[in-house]
Parts: structure tokens; sequence; C-alpha cells
């Protein structure tokens, strides 16, 4: 039994003492003329103020047509405006001591900035304006484009990203969640035009929300968002139609072919849930006694006792539509087929055997303080910001958090783990050298070969 | 000037506390770091430092193997550790609750590492694991923080692999570990840090109660990590073998840390690597367009400004696209370097480097590492200017030596380090010369 590697706790262990209550800042909200709605948090630690501008399209908002458009859209909007060109929208942020950054995930894209609070008026005209009115110049869009060229050859070179890469295509097989980044060709064949449509259509204040926290006054800073934003209009956002995903029977082993590997980067996965189930927070407790922290059975069994890793782990992750569970290591390459082993033992473990209730009270306990933690830094509080608004989860999520995961039974806990660690129909990624590692991948059902590029090699 | 709460002591036995309270919320951050990093890992034990941090965690007299990390994350917090070039940390952010707990902990381990040969051997396996991870299956893994520092120094200390050769790691013995332990891990050797929802008063009476009682040791034996006068340019070449291009890192000797020219050069730093801005930056990639993207600093890429003390670099990372040689982007990077030595830096962007460096500052204080590790940085500082300075205090006042650097400062201290003969270059060059294949195959 794995957890016979952790040792007995000591008498001598110092009790805790009485818990001080966590209370969660106050968070002030507000719409905006043009129907943005903001949420904040003053914070007053350090001069500085950080604020995130949400936009709910990302990349699977045209993955199947477009797969690059929506990254290369906010990769660009810094590169000029109607009235900033590229040099100056860099000098301006250097002058006022500012850090911004724009991407796209699989559902939003987002712009978000950290600056000093004594230049909070210029930091938001500056955001306002990128949102608003960039010009997508040729010269920088070109080079942006080159880059982007290269960059995507050069993703295709990590092994984390691969088996992330064909994690998501065998989950979510035609669905727009299946791709997480586009060919070579596709970000070459992407056009300046395509890029101002996907920024005309998506970038509305309709499709906005807007999150800070900080070195401000809630009220002021409302004040300034209203001069930076009004004015804006733009159409409401229509999500694309529902696609189906494939169902998995049976385990099946997707090996990503790296010639000469020294390490295999392993993926187990299904599919689950999303944040606003009923279950996530019972999953979530389970997660956390497999392999979501470093106390996890997953990691006293596989890097704790054995050795085999220096980094395993499991999680959820949730997408607005759908979510999944995942289980990580990368591992040796002599030790691929024990590490699977292993990580299925711990899965069917939980899944047949009730946790027990110091594990369930560790957990418990885990998570909630964990939780708490987040309130005491800028970042956390923008993350815990985000989780809610962008996710849509009620008001008072974070304030009754704590106490329904303390409310988690054994039961459910077992219960949750039958429905969504789905052990038996596990889909398995391996990225490594096929030559070194292909028998031990037999062992687990049949395998299809791709290469880096996701050409299909060899299917069993 | 700021005014972060710092209240300072020593106990008895040489343990220096600082305490920083912060009630905001009820957590508490405590670290624990040891004036010992990696440079001065024994010869013939690369990467002992490292490893030696890994076993830290696998036990202690009243804490057996995996019991402190159960304990800290069943209170309700997470942990972690690092190994840097003269400093060893360790950490843990929990409800303030489980403030003794944690000391007890930390407590427990400074004064009896309790390990087995088995424990070695699973931490050995786990940093291979790591190092292949991070180095050997990685594009572009440890550049260039371990591929620079051999070609770049004379002195071992500051040359050798700092993540360890495994035949090194393979030699390691449950004896070195203990005479490690024995040397370094003293409480003279250490600070203890106490941030957050903590009453000074009661975080000392609890620093007394948990390691007051642990013996001092003899002070670590002096050691030399001073580099001998570089006379000429220094080049290395290693093998990218998996990432799809050339890439290169330039680094020059630094001034030593907190003198006049180190001050003077933090703000050269933020010129050339200071955003998107930065002269390198607008120079390499928007305009030339011979580079994907770039970065440097000082102690770039493993730490900043203030966390290390002894000789160190400011670099500058380069990844290239194929059409353009090595020789081209360097010369290209050269011009850079000759045009922030030929005149003193323009008032203007003075200014707008110490608006960024006082911005950069205050996010590097309040950082949490992502948010989990409450005070994170504000720890870090203290504890690197009480163990290489003598003085916490230095966190409120030392942003404003950087702020009384003038345009000649940097110019004159641009002018003295930027130069061939204090640098060197290593090139990283993926193995094969053509491009992976394109569409048609």
């Amino acid at each position: 039994m794995a957890s016979d590697v952790v040792a007995p706790i000591s008498p001598l262990t110092p009790p805790l003492t009485a818990e001080r209550p966590v209370v969660w800042p106050e968070r002030a909200a507000a719409q905006l003329s043009c129907g943005i709605a903001v949420h904040l948090v003053e914070r007053h630690t350090i001069p500085k103020f950080s604020i995130q501008l949400f936009i709910r399209s990302g990349k699977a908002m045209a993955a199947i047509t477009d797969p690059a458009v929506a990254e290369l859209t906010s990769a660009l909007l810094r590169t000029g405006t109607a009235t900033r060109s590229e040099n100056a929208v860099d000098d301006e942020l250097r002058r006022i001591g500012a850090e911004l950054g724009a991407g796209a995930g699989a559902d939003a894209s987002w712009i978000a900035a950290t600056g000093l609070s004594e230049f909070s008026p210029e930091l938001l005209a500056m955001v306002a304006d990128l949102a608003r009115h960039p010009a997508f110049p040729i010269g920088p869009f070109e080079r942006e484009r080159g880059n982007a060229v290269e960059a995507v050859r050069l993703e295709r070179t990590s092994p984390a990203f691969l088996a992330s890469e064909r994690l998501r295509k065998v989950l979510f097989g035609e669905h727009p969640y299946a791709i997480v980044a586009p060919t070579e060709e596709q970000v070459a064949a992407t056009s300046r035009e395509q890029i101002a449509e996907f920024h005309q259509i998506h970038y509305s204040p309709a499709n906005a929300l807007l999150l800070a926290v900080g070195d401000f006054s809630a009220t002021q800073f409302v004040e300034q968002l209203e001069r930076a934003f009004s004015g804006w209009s733009g159409p409401q956002v229509e999500q694309p139609d529902e696609v189906p995903l494939p169902s998995h029977f049976g385990r099946h082993v997707w090996l990503v072919h790296v010639p000469g590997a020294v390490q295999t980067q392993i993926a187990a996965a299904n599919l689950a849930i999303t944040r606003n189930h009923p279950d996530w927070l019972r999953l979530t407790l389970a997660n956390a006694i497999y392999g979501g922290a470093f106390h996890s059975r997953l990691v006293a069994n596989i890097r704790e006792q054995k050795g085999y890793t220096y980094s395993p782990r499991s999680g959820l992750t949730a997408l607005r539509r759908h979510g999944y569970f995942s289980v990580h290591a990368a591992v040796r390459n002599e030790v691929v087929a024990a590490t699977l082993t292993e990580m299925f033992y711990e899965l069917d473990r939980i899944r047949a055997l009730p946790v027990r209730d110091d594990e369930l009270s560790d957990a418990r306990a885990y998570l909630s303080g964990v939780f708490s933690l987040g309130i005491a830094t800028l970042d956390g509080l923008a993350g815990q910001l985000a989780t809610v608004y962008v996710n849509e989860l009620p008001e008072d999520y974070l304030e009754t958090y704590r106490d329904k995961i303390r409310a988690v039974t054994a039961e459910e806990v077992i219960a949750a783990a039958r429905a969504y660690f789905d052990s038996s129909n596990s889909q398995i990624i391996l990225v490594g050298d096929a030559g070194q590692i292909g028998e031990q991948a037999r062992l687990f059902g049949d395998v299809q070969v791709y290469d880096a590029q996701g050409k299909l090699l060899s299917a069993d | 000037m700021l005014s972060f709460p710092i209240h300072a002591r020593t106990l008895a036995n040489g343990l220096r506390v600082v305490i920083s309270p912060d009630r905001t919320a009820p957590v508490v951050t405590v670290g624990v770091y040891y004036n010992i990093g990696f440079r001065l890992e024994p010869r013939g034990r690369s990467g002992f430092a490292h490893l030696f941090e890994h076993m830290m965690f696998q036990g202690s007299e009243h804490a057996g193997k995996m019991v402190h990390i159960r304990l800290v994350n069943s209170s309700g917090g997470v942990l972690n550790g690092s190994t840097r070039y003269d400093v060893t940390n360790y950490f843990e952010s929990v409800p303030s609750s489980a403030l003794e707990r944690m000391l007890w902990l930390e407590a427990d381990r400074m004064r009896s590492l309790r390990v087995d040969d088995e424990n070695l051997r699973n931490q050995r396996d786990v940093v291979k694991e790591e190092v292949r991870m991070n180095v050997f299956n990685q594009p572009y893994g440890g550049f260039p923080w371990l591929d620079l520092p051999p070609i770049a120094n004379r002195n071992w200390a500051n040359a050798h692999n700092f993540y360890g050769d495994f035949q090194d790691l393979d030699a390691a013995t449950l004896d070195d570990v203990q005479a490690f332990f024995r040397t370094y891990y003293t409480p003279n050797n250490a600070v203890l840090l106490v941030l957050g929802d903590v009453e000074p008063g009661a975080g000392f009476d609890l620093a007394e109660k948990q390691f007051g009682a642990i013996p001092r040791g003899p002070a670590p034996p002096a050691a030399d990590v001073s580099e001998p006068p570089q006379t000429e340019e220094r080049r290395g070449t290693v093998e990218e073998r998996l990432g799809t291009l050339p890439a290169m890192a330039i680094g020059y000797h630094a001034p030593p840390r907190r003198s006049p020219d180190w001050y003077a050069l933090a703000l050269a730093d933020c010129a050339l690597h200071g955003g998107r801005a930065g002269r390198v930056h607008r120079s390499l990639v928007l305009e030339r367009q011979m580079a994907l993207e770039t970065a440097g600093g000082i102690h770039y890429p493993m730490g900043d400004l203030f966390d290390y003390n002894g000789p160190m670099q400011m670099v500058t990372r380069i990844l290239h696209k194929m059409d353009h040689t090595p020789e081209q982007v360097l010369s290209a990077f050269d011009q850079v370097i000759a045009d922030l030595c030929a005149r003193p830096l323009p008032a203007a962007e003075l200014e707008e480097c110490k608006v960024k460096l006082r911005s950069d500052y205050y996010s590097a204080l309040e950082g949490g590492m992502g948010g989990h590790v409450p005070r994170f940085g504000l720890m870090h500082l203290l504890a690197c200017f009480t163990l290489f300075d003598g003085d916490p205090k230095l966190v409120n006042t030392i942003l404003d030596e950087f702020l009384r650097v003038t345009p000649e400062q940097v110019h004159a201290a641009a002018s003295r380090v930027l130069r061939p003969q204090n640098r060197a270059i290593i090139f990283r060059l993926p193995a094969t010369k053509s491009a992976p294949p394109q569409a048609a195959d």
C-alpha cells in the first residue's frame, strides 16, 4: 500500500490554534454605460492595481474555420491603434510603469494590465484604446504572423505541449475544443482581414467583462473606466452550435513519437464536468485525495515511494461547455508501464474503497485553507474574481466555498470518483520514443502512433 | 519611501528572526533561509545542494517521511523550497492557526535531519527525472542558466553544473548529506521569517520556544568565490537537440552588488531589457526582425538583482530566425550596446526606466508566486538583505539608491561593464541545419 510511505504523526505536533474568521473583501460592481459589467476589489498593499478585460470569445469560437485567428488578434492589439504607433504603445507603458499582456484561451480572449495607481487614467485609456481601436498595421501584422509560424513549429518540440495537444484531440474529436494550436500552414494562411473581422464581431462591450483589484477608490475608478470606454458599441455575439463529442470505449493509447526522447510524458484522461455542475466540489475533493495535492496518494506512490517521476499531478479542467479529468507525469522510459499501472491502481482504489476519515479531513482542510490564501495577494484576488465572474458562478461562491468543501462526505467522494474517474475508458497519451516505449504502451490497449506534426504513422 | 513594518531579533544561538506583520487576512507565510547555495557545494558533488534540499523533505526526528508535507497540506497550506546560488529556502503558507505547527516543523528539521539510504536513493531518482524534464527533454532546457557559467567563469564554484552531473548525483552518500547538514544548516547560518497574520511579540516568543534550544554550530568555513580578472571575450557552443531555432546568450560580469556601478547598471539593464520598449527587443525583434524574442537582466533567468552574494552576470537571451547567422545577430546586438555606451542615457529614457524599476520593485515585494504564497516576494528580499547585508530594513530604503542614479553614471557604468573582454557568449544551435519538413511530404 502506497500510503504506508507516510510516517505516523508525532503526539508532540502542536495543535492548531483557534481560527480567525476568513472575511472575503467587499466587492463593488458596476455597469458602464456601454454595457460592460465591472467587478472590483480595493486592496491597498502597494500603490498598484491590475485590470483584466475579458472578451467572451476565444479560440473555440473559430477553431474549425480559422484556428489561428483568436490568438493572432489578441497578439496584434498592441501593435498600433488609430492614434498610436506600436512604439508609442510600448513607450507609454514604460513611462507609466505598466505591464500589459493579451492572449486567447479556449473560451475567452483577454487584455490584462498592471500599473501604478498614480497613472490609472492613462493605463485605462490604453486598455480601452487597444480593445476598441486597433489598426492592425500591415508591417507588424506580417511580422507577428511570421513569428507565430516559428512559434507553433517550436511549440511542437515541447513534450508537455504535444501531450496536451493530443489529449484534446482525442477527447474532443470534431469539437472546437479539440484544437489547442493551429498548424504552421494555418497560421501562414491567416489574413489581416480575418483578424479585423474577428475583432469587429467579438470585441464588443456586449461580449466583455472587466475585473480590477488593487490600490484605487472603487468609485473614482469606475468613473475613469466610464471615461475610457464611453461610446463603445458593438453587436451581441452568438455562441456557436454545439458539436457532439466522441465516445471512447476501453483504454486506447495515443503515442506521439519523438525519436530519441530520454523521458516519456504521460497523460491519462477522460471527459468529466464543468464548474457549475453540482458534483464539482465533490470531484475537486476526490481529485485532491487522488493526485491534486503534494500529500496525495499518487504523489506518495509514484514519487515519494517509487521515484518514477518529479512531477506527478492530476487535475480537473473546466471549459465553458465541457470538462475533463487528467493525470500527468514525466517518467524515465523504463517505467512507463509501471507508472501507468500505479496511476490506474490508485484510480481503481479510490473508486472501490471508501476514503479514510483522516484522509478526508486532511483534504477538506487543504482545499479550504488554500482557498483562503488566495485573498491575501493581488494575483490571488484577481484569480478568484475571474473564477466567479468568467465562469458565471453564483455570487456567493467565494463566501460559501469553504463550508461546502467541509460538508463533503466520504460517500460523496467515492460516488464522484466512480462517476468521473473513468478508469476503464481512460485515454492514454504518451509522448516519447516509440521504439523504446512501444511494447510497454501495448500492454494498455491498441496503439496509434503520430509524429509531432500530428501525422498518423501507424495504428494497431 | 516604503514603510513595510519590519521587526528583527537574533536568538542566543545566532538564529536571526524577522517578522513583518500584516493582518489583512488570517494567513501567515513562514520561511527559513540558509546561507548556502549551489555555488559552495562540494567539489565532485555537483548538484548536491539541490539534492540536499530534496532530502530536507524526507524526514526529521519527530516528523518522518511525508509528515512535513502532510502536516502543511492538512493545515490548509502549501509548501516548497528552492536552491539558488547562495541561499536555499524552505517556506510554507498556511492559515495563521497553524503558525506554531509550522515553526515546530521547521525547527525539527533544523535540529535533526533523519534520513536513510532509501530516502537518498528515492530522491536521487526524483531529481534525475527533474533534470530530464527541465533540461534533457525540454527545448532550450537549462539555457542559459546551465550553459553560460562554465564558459563565463574560471572558479569551480561559479563554473560547475549546478543541477548536477548524474555521476556526481550517484556518488553522493548519506555521509555527505549529514556533513553538509552539520556544516551549513545551523541556526547561526540561517534566518527565520514570519509574515502576515502575526503579532510580533507573540511571533518572537514562538520562535524562541521552537528554535531557542537548537545548539549553535561552528561558523561555516570561509570560501573563495572570486573570479580572476577576465582579459578577453569567451565563447562556447552547445547543441540544441529539440528546438528549431538558434539561440544565444551574452553575459557580462556585473559590478559588485550594491556598488555605485551596480545601481547604475540596473538602470542600463532596464534601458536594454525593460519590456518591449527595451532597446534590445526594439532593435532585434521589432526593427531588424531578426529575433523572435529577447529577454535579459542581472541574474537572469534564475533570480533578481538582490538574491545572490558573489560574482554574477547581466545576461541577454536571444532566440533568432534561421535566415540570420549568429554572427549577424550578435553584430546587431553589439550595435545596441555601442549606442548605449556612446553617450549618456537620454534624461527622459532614464526617468521612464526609474518609473518601471519602481513599479517592478513594488510588484516583486507584493508577489506571492502566483497568489498562493502571500508575501513571498517581501520575505525573499528580507531574507537576502538579512543574510547578505545584515539589514532587512534595506527593503524599505534601497529603491531610493536607484532613483538617485544620473544619466552620466549609467553611461560610465555601461562603458566599464559592457566590453567584449568582460563577456561570455554561448551559442545554442539546432542539431540539424535543415528546418523541419514543411507542408508537403
